[in-house]
């Protein structure tokens, strides 16, 4: 897609499409000859995996429709009906809905690699703002995927989630309802979800295009942030890192086979096993694992109206953090600084995680009463998933803005074989590879 | 040093802190051990067949398992599977259930409601022709569907076995209100109705009177018919009910592991040959 391409048509064939659609071409450069950094380690990989995510997601998808009925009195029946009636309806069912929950650790450990090692920064700018959309129409669709059971959890997270566009000012009664399809959650919504929940993974397929080819133009980003300098630095694409994804790809789909064989509803929460019933709301709505940071800053704000712009502000820190980040210096392995208000952010992030999946007035410290700060007790999930709050924020207002001019980095490798290659040693015959695998 | 009196203090505090709030937490269920636990286990046979006598005799009269068909009982792993019948529409023993049950049905011919005998291509027919019949005959609770009871409340298998088996006199200053039962297993709070001293008993109040005692379903196979016995066999029998292939599934993925762990050790020695001239 970029530079200059070695491929060279073999057969009679081959040169003739080339002349007319050079596709073959296009293939050869992107995933065979693509030059790659060769000090790529294991946190690269996530790309990969992800792919794979989709494309199970996808292909799962696709059978599940075919057997899935979107009416508010068979869908929880129908998805029943596969798990029981169709050939292997379980496991394309279970694969799907353990499925999400891959996607979602992949994702977020794949988003932490490139926060950790700057991969949003020039020239990768473009590439990091399209991962940041994957994302947002990921969180779309888990979130109406999850509602298509149509248990009392999807039912009523669906009610809790359409009503935060009620707490815009003038508009949002309006939007609920066009949302709704009518003054309630019911038959018109789960329509319309199960519409929108097919569209959008192609939506993602899409961007998934645009984020490789954004990705391709400047080349991978590598753990010593370093530039590219001379094809000392780089391998082809394959057989190098197909081989090594290959093996990542493996051992996560090893995990995903724990989940979807041996425990595949400890990620689900039990009550979605009950049918929906608007006349009763379950005692403790939560969002699936995944959401529930967003949940804990959407409840540790007493407004709604402000609560709702936070959470999603949550998410717009990472669309303009290219701009955000004053550093020259890419990777944080030469800002110990950095790293360290790093590991605090991703604790904050498991912190926020935590609180989300507890009621707001649940004790931190077991039996421990302290005072009363303002609306709540200072020992409660509130207090602490506004101190998490805060620091996440802050981190990408305060922390990343002021530590780029303040901080003295470490000193950077030359290049990105300097590091492995004592001097003067001939290229190839250096350290073993997995010691940096 | 400051440090030190810092957590110090801190657990004191933690010690002398005052009592919790009310105790709205039903007990943790009981732990139990099931044959089908684990990445190994299976269905005792004979036990879920005993368990399907339990819910036939006792729970089917006010519980409906509108997801269960009568051919599923000789299904793969079902409680009447056998061998000699691949086809369960065939299985004897399930035919046999299923001409015990009158189904509501139309008469072709006229379109009158009639009634015939079941096959097993035939639901679990409900217990009440509709909810507020169920209500109404159950003081106003409705009792819940069994299809999927054990994946529908955490740690299900335990918890059903829990509230089966934990029905206890209310302590003293507990008022429990007509029709109700109290349960220490069952989620609510009864704190409302407490007048006693000290902490609000755990647990809530049940519509459902105990519904098992010992020798109230007399098993087959000669095994001592113990409320203890029946609610495990019970339990047995929904939980197989509640997913019916868990079984073929974690046969399956045994056999998917394997392959995934020879297919990620074949992929991990091509990566070191690969990778060996390469100084990264």
């Amino acid at each position: 897609m970029s530079g200059h391409s070695n491929y060279e048509p073999k057969t009679g064939f081959e040169r003739w499409l080339d002349t007319r659609l050079p596709i073959v071409r296009l293939a050869y450069d992107s995933v065979i000859d693509f030059p790659t950094p060769k000090n790529l380690n294991y946190w690269w990989t996530f790309g990969g995996i992800l792919a794979v995510c989709l494309g199970i997601q996808i292909v799962t998808g696709i059978v599940l429709a075919m057997h899935y009925v979107p009416h508010v009195d068979h869908a929880f029946n129908s998805v029943e009906r596969i798990m029981r009636d169709v050939n292997y309806g379980w496991l394309v069912r279970y694969m799907h809905s353990n499925g999400a929950s891959m996607f979602f650790i992949a994702v977020y450990i794949h988003m932490f690699r490139g926060l950790y090692y700057g991969s949003y920064k020039a020239p990768r700018e473009v590439l990091w703002i399209l991962g940041c959309v994957i994302y947002l129409l990921m969180m779309a669709t888990a979130f109406m995927g999850y509602v298509l059971p149509w248990g009392q959890m999807s039912f009523h997270g669906a009610v809790v989630i359409t009503n935060l566009f009620g707490a815009l000012p003038l508009v949002g009664e309006s939007i609920t309802t066009w949302l709704w399809g009518g003054f309630a959650v019911d038959n018109p919504t789960l329509n319309r979800f199960f519409s929108l929940h097919f569209l959008l993974p192609f939506m993602i397929a899409g961007v998934v295009i645009l984020h490789i080819w954004a990705l391709h133009v400047p080349g991978n980003g590598n753990p010593t942030g370093v530039n590219v300098k001379s094809k000392e630095d780089t391998v082809p694409f394959h057989p190098y890192y197909t081989v090594k994804d290959g093996f990542a790809i493996s051992v996560f789909l090893l995990m995903f086979a724990v989940f979807v064989f041996f425990q595949p509803n400890a990620l689900g929460d039990a009550v979605n096993y009950v049918p929906a019933n608007p006349l009763v709301t379950p005692a403790h709505i939560v969002p699936e694992w995944y959401f529930l940071p967003f949940y804990a800053i959407l409840r540790a704000v007493p407004d709604k109206l402000a609560g709702v712009l936070l959470m999603f502000g949550a998410i717009a820190m990472l669309f303009v953090l290219p701009w955000l980040d004053t550093s020259k210096v890419r990777s944080m392995r030469y800002r110990p600084t950095a790293k360290l208000y790093f590991g605090i952010f991703v604790l904050a992030c498991l912190v926020l995680g935590y609180c989300g999946g507890r009621l707001p007035d649940d004790h931190v410290i077991g039996n421990l009463s302290t005072f009363q700060l303002l609306d709540a007790d200072l020992n409660s999930m509130v207090w602490l998933s506004r101190v998490a709050a805060a620091y996440y924020f802050a981190y990408f207002l305060v922390v990343l803005p002021i530590l780029g001019l303040t901080e003295t980095p470490l000193p950077q490798p030359e290049s990105i074989s300097a590091p492995v290659l004592p001097a003067n040693a001939p290229a190839g015959a250096a350290a073993s590879p997995e010691k940096r695998g | 040093m400051l440090r030190k009196g810092f957590i110090l203090a801190a657990l004191g505090l933690a010690f002398v802190a005052g009592p919790s709030f009310a105790a709205t937490h039903p007990e943790e269920p009981k732990g139990v051990h099931w044959s089908f636990e684990g990445p190994f286990g299976k269905f005792d046979q004979a036990q879920v067949q005993r368990g399907y006598k339990v819910y036939r005799e006792v729970c089917s009269a006010c519980h409906s398992m509108n997801l269960l068909s009568f051919r599923n009982l000789g299904e793969k792993n079902g409680p009447f599977f056998d061998d000699k019948y691949k086809n369960p529409n065939d299985n004897a023993y399930v035919k046999a259930i299923s001409k015990d049950y009158q189904i509501n049905d139309i008469d072709s011919e006229t379109g009158d409601v009639v009634q015939r005998p079941g096959t097993p291509a035939d639901r679990f027919p409900s217990p009440f022709p509709n909810e507020a019949a169920a209500r109404a005959s159950n003081g106003g609770a409705l009792p819940p569907d069994l299809s999927v009871i054990t994946k529908a409340r955490p740690q299900g298998p335990q918890y059903v076995y829990s509230i089966l088996t934990g029905y206890v006199a209310p302590p003293a200053g507990l008022e429990v209100p007509p029709n109700q039962h109290y349960n220490p297993y069952m989620p609510g709070d009864v704190s409302a109705f407490y007048k006693g001293k000290g902490h609000v008993p755990a647990g809530g109040f049940i519509a459902m009177a105990p519904p098992l005692e010992a020798n109230k379903v007399t098993f087959d196979d000669g095994t001592k018919s113990t409320l203890d016995q029946q609610a495990k066999d019970v339990v047995a029998f929904l939980a197989w009910a509640s997913e019916p292939k868990q079984t073929e599934r974690k046969q399956f993925g045994v056999a998917a592991m394997v392959y995934l762990l020879i297919f990620a050790g074949l992929l991990f020695v091509s990566y070191r040959r690969i990778w060996k001239k390469i100084g990264h």
